[in-house]
């Protein structure tokens, strides 16, 4: 996978103005969630009002990139793999949207919270905030690098996030039982839970994207992202198929 | 028939890939070298092409098919089948070879002194360079139609005619007149014609022209035809009127299309081969070409990156 190399230069540049400017939402987006984590987790209300109220520069990015993808669209008509970065831009922009969203939902929830409560609990809501934070990450590398292996890694990550989320919900409901005192604070925590779970979902549908991009499988919904990587990624077109039926043979 | 006006070509043309090879084009910066030894090597070691280049209801099979020009070999061992009522497009750079390949299909070459053809090509389990086979009688069963319009300079009644005359198609005049009809109906003119069939083809628009084409190639009605670029002296309307029209002719045609627009390859086609270097290097459901091609040269090919 290679974006360069088009007989027009201009194409080429073209494409890598689009991909860079999606990576730099990434960024963005990436940045913000670790703002808002640390606000809540730490208690800083400065930083929460900071990321809370900031998305301006993100949704504008989103709709730049969004832009420009229809104007290559339009103009270009790329085909094969061009067609599928672009798809792939379009798609991962809109996930990395929400997620900064999600992550300005964490800090206005840090801001109407100001007591985590029980260690336990800011322990887990630490803990789950950097697998989730960690997994942003990897899923932006990969998609820096077009690294679809790397992408089917950090997508079944996932897992381990969900079962994090599991956790902590039977954590708190536990604590809200006990004393519903305790229900205010904890569905707070609970809302910055869901907001962590679902990064970390729209994380795993950008790491989806890199497949399509990378080997033109969708593998979305279907679980047959658990299945790559088992097999042999070896790219080399002229090796990649040879049909087995039908010899050419002359009747 | 639309055959007769064989056009002239050049073999030095469009098969000399060591002129081609040997040439860089336009816009060859250092950074765009392709190792075209690599590619040859890799080409010479393909055996047959990637995907699908064989299907189960064949109208036309070709197996092992080598086309010289003199010395010069134009094709290496072409693989095809071509499916019945199916438009397959045949895309690939200037001089791969997929012209010399289509006037393959119907004995074309005949025309050219130097060219010399090999292998097995079927048509319906027919072997049709077999000595006793009748290029006339073939090329009324795989019609062509060319890239520049070239009806007859007699009238647009007469160059419908030409072939059914030719071939005894037709017993009377009324049957004639049917068949006239029917050809310029099925090639979407009927309408714009019917008061002027008496008038000379050539003074049609350049669109109405490719369409009479059409309507003189299957006036015979072909099982096979064959189109070499059948769009590229066209404006877009014409085009897009052209396109529809193949769609429609699927039903009953077999439909196998040169094109150097592979946006118009992708619109049309439901099976693409990709030709490169007189080497038949990709063959897929077009869907697949354009989305993801298996083969690294079809997909520099189609997003623009040759140099």
């Amino acid at each position: 996978m290679e974006i360069g190399q088009h007989t027009s230069q201009q194409y080429d540049q073209e494409l890598e103005e689009v991909r860079n400017m999606a990576l730099q939402m990434g960024g963005m987006v990436e940045d913000r969630l670790s703002k808002a984590l640390r606000a809540l987790i730490e208690n800083d209300s400065q930083l929460a009002e900071q990321v809370a109220y900031s998305d301006q520069q993100v949704n504008n990015l989103e709709i730049q990139i969004d832009e420009a993808c229809i104007q290559i669209i339009a103009r270009r008509q790329p085909a094969a793999g061009d067609l599928r970065l672009l798809i792939s831009l379009i798609k991962s922009v809109t996930d990395l949207e929400r997620i900064g969203d999600e992550a300005e939902k964490i800090a206005r929830h840090s801001l109407s919270s100001n007591n985590l409560g029980s260690g336990s609990l800011h322990a887990s809501l630490r803990h789950l905030g950097h697998c989730v934070r960690d997994m942003l990450r990897d899923s932006l590398d990969a998609m820096a690098r077009m690294d679809s292996q790397k992408a089917v890694d950090v997508a079944k990550s996932d897992e381990i996030i969900d079962s994090e989320f599991d956790n902590l919900s039977r954590e708190l409901l536990t604590r809200m039982m006990e004393d519903p005192r305790n229900i205010k604070g904890s569905l707070n925590v609970m809302w910055c839970a869901r907001s962590l779970e679902r990064i970390g979902d729209h994380s795993r549908n950008i790491c989806e994207y890199v497949v399509y991009l990378v080997e033109g499988k969708d593998v979305r919904h279907s679980g047959s992202i658990n299945t790559i990587g088992e097999g042999d990624h070896d790219h080399d077109a002229a090796n990649t198929n040879a049909n087995p039926s039908a010899p050419p043979s002359a009747s | 028939m639309s055959n007769a006006t064989a056009t002239t070509l050049d073999p030095n043309d469009l098969v000399n890939h060591d002129a081609e090879t040997a040439a860089p084009k336009k816009g060859s910066v250092a950074e765009q070298q392709v190792d075209i030894t690599e590619v040859i090597k890799e080409l010479e070691n393909l055996t047959q092409p990637v995907g699908q280049p064989f299907v189960e209801d064949q109208k036309f099979k070709t197996r092992h098919v080598d086309v010289f020009y003199d010395k010069t070999q134009a094709i290496f061992d072409a693989n095809l089948d071509i499916g019945r009522n199916e438009v397959i497009s045949m895309i690939g750079p200037s001089g791969c070879g997929k012209s010399t390949y289509l006037r393959c299909l119907n004995r074309m070459n005949d025309t050219i002194p130097i060219c010399r053809v090999t292998g097995d090509l079927l048509l319906d389990d027919e072997n049709i360079y077999d000595k006793n086979q009748d290029p006339v009688l073939l090329r009324a069963r795989v019609g062509m139609v060319f890239q520049k319009p070239n009806p007859f300079p007699k009238s647009i009644y007469d160059n419908v005619a030409y072939g059914p005359r030719l071939h005894g198609l037709a017993s009377n005049r009324s049957e004639l007149d049917e068949i006239v009809e029917e050809s310029l109906t099925k090639a979407g003119l009927f309408k714009e014609v019917k008061d002027r069939l008496q008038t000379p083809g050539t003074g049609l628009s350049g669109g109405q022209q490719q369409r009479l084409c059409i309507a003189r190639a299957i006036a015979v009605s072909p099982e096979v035809i064959l189109m070499d670029e059948p769009t590229s002296a066209l404006d877009p309307i014409a085009t897009a009127t052209i396109e529809e029209l193949i769609d429609e002719l699927r039903e009953s045609f077999t439909i196998c299309i040169v094109t150097h627009s592979m946006q118009q390859a992708a619109r049309i086609s439901q099976r693409t081969a990709y030709f490169h270097m007189g080497y038949l290097v990709e063959v897929n459901e077009t869907s697949t070409v354009f989305t993801n091609p298996e083969h690294q040269l079809t997909e520099n090919y189609i997003t623009g990156r040759f140099g």
